[in-house]
């Protein structure tokens, strides 16, 4: 802390008069008469400020990563895209509520089969050119077309046709109602590029102009003096810094090399927050870590068994040591407290070994030995997770032997594969595109491999009720299901951390994707 | 020097780079067959969890890895011979683009390194001979051994520690870009050169403390010490000429270490390198990066090991006059 920053300090706390502050000041040869404390206080509580250079130093890019909106695997692409140089048709807000963003507003027809959807006008591309409908139904046809490998395609298959009505206006016709489809529209990856233009070159809407994007390593930025947004964008320019070692990121936040840090290390979290000049943020969202059992694999396709590891694991425990307390105990299905229709009322399964005991013999395993296999690849401290459940559930007479996986190649050689294994989720904003995902029967990554024919039902039926009360009513209904009869254990949801310099400020975190829904750097800004 | 003296040393060069261009033949066929052998593809491993089996055949029929692995070396083959590096399979820029500034910077910090911590090694190790078994010569023996000792990254975080929280000297993170000049890119490369050059100094200074040594107890030095002869002259003019051609080797293969071992050092200090692209492209199946970066890796080694033996004989008034 500088001489001057004290001596402000001890003026604001009070201990030093004015008249002492200017005295001490002067007497070392600083300005008093700049200093902002001296200014009234409403000057102070000016709001957000225009200029710097934000620097952020992310974990989650490699040497390997493209520009192009249907993959975005990681952080620093994800934040670079959607986050700095693009725009979707709907933004998520801090509340967790749809809000427009390319789109101005939105209609549709009571059985949420048709969504009209009316443009932004006036909003130009960064190579100048202005966006009208045909841009949209091309970048989202980016993800629809024959041979795409994007990772929204399933979001995006349910649309069965997209019309253009006038130049800002555009008719989706959907397959099924779907009541969520603004949310649907605010992904990261349908990001809206110019019509016929190749996505992958960061042309787009955004707060920022891609200057420099070298994968992996770093991005740099100008603001776009043509967004159309007056009240964001507040930083001249944006470096995005590739750094994966948590130790690297956190020193170089410590030295002032940069002003935000994703993924803090949880283990010296609690020494970061002491740290003067330093504040860390956390959000809880969606992400949670599950061990998803094969449904129609033995010994997990009866549902005691099930039961009786549902039952042997300690939640609260888990929380305690894997996540070092950041983060919520999970109710076994995979609806957050961030979500709209978290069930609060659902009772929260507790660790019993005794009811564990109890339908393991149900299910006349007593002497079957579950083989549960992770890798840190799952999720940071997967594999410690194992041990410790192995040993809670040790005392429930279950023997699970934990099996330690490469973590190379987990993703397409462990998980789905094997019939029990540790899994990364970073969750979904709504309940219908959550359970779409991973539940739905027969869907790409139903990882349980579970079908339950009541759960299906509901499943099409919400995802159509635009009755706020019957649709919450059925949300409840099908965590209940997942948690008495689903194929997976979620001990934990995991909170994010991420740090910045004091410096920064912000308004409250939205929390449906990591530093602030990814948007950070249109959000943010430097208070002096 | 007469010409034909020379002629044993121009031979020798022709023979170790046709030897060395078999070498790295042989490497390159290693290495498609390793990464052939790693589970999974490069679609799988892009595409990660969110790869559903449709999206990954989509991808792989785009990148012709459906075709058979010998039809894919031989086409790798037959295009790297002409020069062409072809383009990465992740991001579909050219596998030049991608290693040519990143082999700069390697190559920067190598250098930069080394002359540091060559001369440092030769001169301590000259030292450490002249005053054999004194405690200075038990000191520095002690110290350049504890850092050689300890693993890179340990070495790395403690210089952080010190001379970038404690006490603010030196950025903890070298993340050098082309906006920066050069002094300002030899300041944010202090602490990875500091950390580098302090596991290499032991190795280089040890071997020149023991040749010298060696040389120490040959005749010649005895009638030069029974001159009467400085013995900081002995060392220096006598002995030390006759025992480069082990310091030369060793000097070799640290530089060679510097260009190719260095992976952990850019990671601790997010230095843009060569280590860290052959590791992600390896994780990612990127063969055309993985293979140019591996035989730049390789042809690195031949060379310095090459330039070690030229050296070698050049410097040995023996080797260089075959009866």
């Amino acid at each position: 802390m500088s001489l001057q920053k004290k001596l402000e300090n001890l003026f604001l706390k009070g201990k030093i008069t004015r008249r002492e502050f200017i005295a001490y000041t002067s007497a070392v040869g600083l300005t008093a008469v700049l200093s902002p404390v001296l200014l009234p206080a409403k000057a102070q509580a000016a709001g957000p400020k225009r200029g710097g250079r934000l620097r952020m130093g992310l974990n989650g890019g490699a040497t390997s990563d493209n520009l192009d909106p249907g993959i975005q695997l990681a952080m620093m692409p994800q934040t670079l895209v959607y986050g700095t140089i693009a725009n979707s048709l709907v933004e998520i807000g801090a509340n967790g509520q749809p809000v427009p963003e390319l789109a101005e507003s939105w209609e549709s027809t009571p059985d949420a089969r048709k969504w009209i959807f009316k443009l932004r006008k006036g909003v130009e591309f960064h190579d100048g050119k202005s966006m009208d409908a045909d841009d949209v139904i091309y970048s989202i046809n980016w993800h629809r077309k024959e041979g795409t490998k994007s990772a929204a395609k399933a979001l995006v298959e349910s649309i069965a046709s997209m019309k253009k009505e006038d130049k800002y206006t555009l008719v989706f016709e959907m397959e099924n109602g779907n009541a969520d489809f603004p949310y649907t529209l605010s992904d990261y990856h349908l990001v809206i590029g110019p019509k016929d233009t190749d996505l992958t070159k960061g042309v787009f809407t955004g707060a920022y102009v891609l200057k420099d994007f070298e994968p992996g390593v770093r991005a740099f930025a100008t603001r776009n003096l043509n967004y159309f947004k007056s009240d964001r964008a507040w930083f001249d320019e944006v470096e995005i810094l590739g750094i994966n070692d948590v130790n690297a990121r956190t020193n170089a936040l410590k030295t002032g090399q940069i002003d935000v840090m994703n993924r803090c290390d949880l283990k010296t979290v609690h020494l970061f927050k002491r740290m003067p000049g330093i504040q860390v943020m956390r959000q809880d969202g969606f992400k949670h870590f599950t061990f998803a059992m094969r449904t129609d694999t033995a010994p997990f396709d009866n549902n005691d068994a099930r039961l009786a590891l549902k039952y042997a694991v300690d939640r609260e425990q888990m929380v305690k040591t894997i996540l070092r307390g950041y983060g919520r105990v999970g109710n076994d299905h995979p609806i957050s407290v961030a979500n709209r229709y978290h069930a609060g009322e659902l009772a929260q399964r507790q660790y019993d070994p005794d009811k564990a005991r109890f339908h393991l013999k149900k299910a006349g395993m007593s002497k079957t030995t579950f083989k549960l296999h992770a890798a840190e690849a799952a999720f940071k401290g997967a594999v410690d997770a194992g041990v410790l459940y192995k040993e809670q559930a040790a005392k429930a007479g279950i023997t699970i032997d934990v099996v330690r996986e490469p973590n190379d190649g987990y993703w397409s050689n462990v998980w789905m594969k094997k019939p029990w294994s540790a899994v990364f989720w970073g969750g979904r904003p709504t309940e219908d595109m959550m359970f779409s995902t991973a539940y739905a029967k027969g869907a790409a990554w139903n990882d349980t491999f579970w079908a339950h024919t009541r759960f299906n039902e509901l499943l099409v039926a919400a995802r159509a009720e635009l009755d706020e009360k019957k649709r919450r009513g059925m949300y409840v209904e099908m965590q209940r299901i997942v948690r008495d009869e689903g194929g997976v254990v979620v001990p934990m949801f995991s909170a994010d951390l991420a740090a910045a310099t004091d410096k920064i400020g912000h308004d409250k975190l939205a929390a449906n994707w990591e530093l602030d829904g990814f948007r950070a750097p249109e959000r943010w800004w430097f208070k002096s | 020097m007469k010409l034909p003296k020379l002629n044993s040393i121009t031979a020798l060069v022709l023979k170790r780079t046709g030897l060395g261009l078999v070498t790295l033949l042989v490497i390159s066929l290693l290495i498609f067959v390793g990464v052939e052998a790693l589970p999974g593809d490069l679609a799988q491993a892009v595409l990660g969890q969110s790869a559903t089996p449709e999206t990954v055949e989509a991808f792989r029929k785009e990148l012709k890895l459906d075709l058979p692995a010998h039809v894919r070396y031989f086409t790798w083959l037959g295009a790297f011979v002409k020069g062409d590096f072809g383009n990465s399979l992740a991001n579909r820029r050219p596998v030049a683009d991608l290693i040519g500034w990143r082999f700069v910077n390697t190559l920067f910090l190598a250098a930069v390194t080394a002359l540091v911590a060559v001369p440092v090694a030769v001169l301590l190790g000259i030292l450490a001979a002249l005053y054999r078994n004194t405690l200075f010569d038990k000191l520095i023996s002690m110290v350049t051994l504890s850092t050689i000792s300890f693993p890179e990254f340990f070495v790395a975080y403690i210089l952080i520690a010190l001379l970038s929280v404690q006490v603010a000297v030196f950025p903890s993170i070298a993340n050098i870009n082309p906006q920066m000049n050069l002094w300002q890119k030899l300041y944010a490369i202090c602490l990875p050169c500091l950390t580098l050059a302090l596991v290499v100094i032991a190795h280089m200074m040890r071997q020149t403390r023991a040749a010298i040594i060696n040389i120490l107890s040959s005749p010649f030095i005895e009638m030069a010490n029974l001159k009467g002869l400085r013995r900081l002259r002995v060392v220096v003019r006598h002995a030390f000429p006759n025992a480069l051609s082990p310091v030369i080797n060793v000097i070799a293969l640290n530089l060679a270490y510097l260009v190719v071992g260095v992976v952990i050092v850019e990671v601790v200090f997010v230095y843009p390198g060569l280590g860290q692209l052959l590791v992600d492209s390896v994780s990612k199946r990127d063969i055309p990066v993985v293979q140019a970066s591996g035989l730049i890796f390789a042809a690195t080694y031949v060379l310095l090991n090459m330039l070690a033996d030229v050296l070698s004989i050049a410097s040995n008034p023996r080797l260089r006059n075959p009866r």
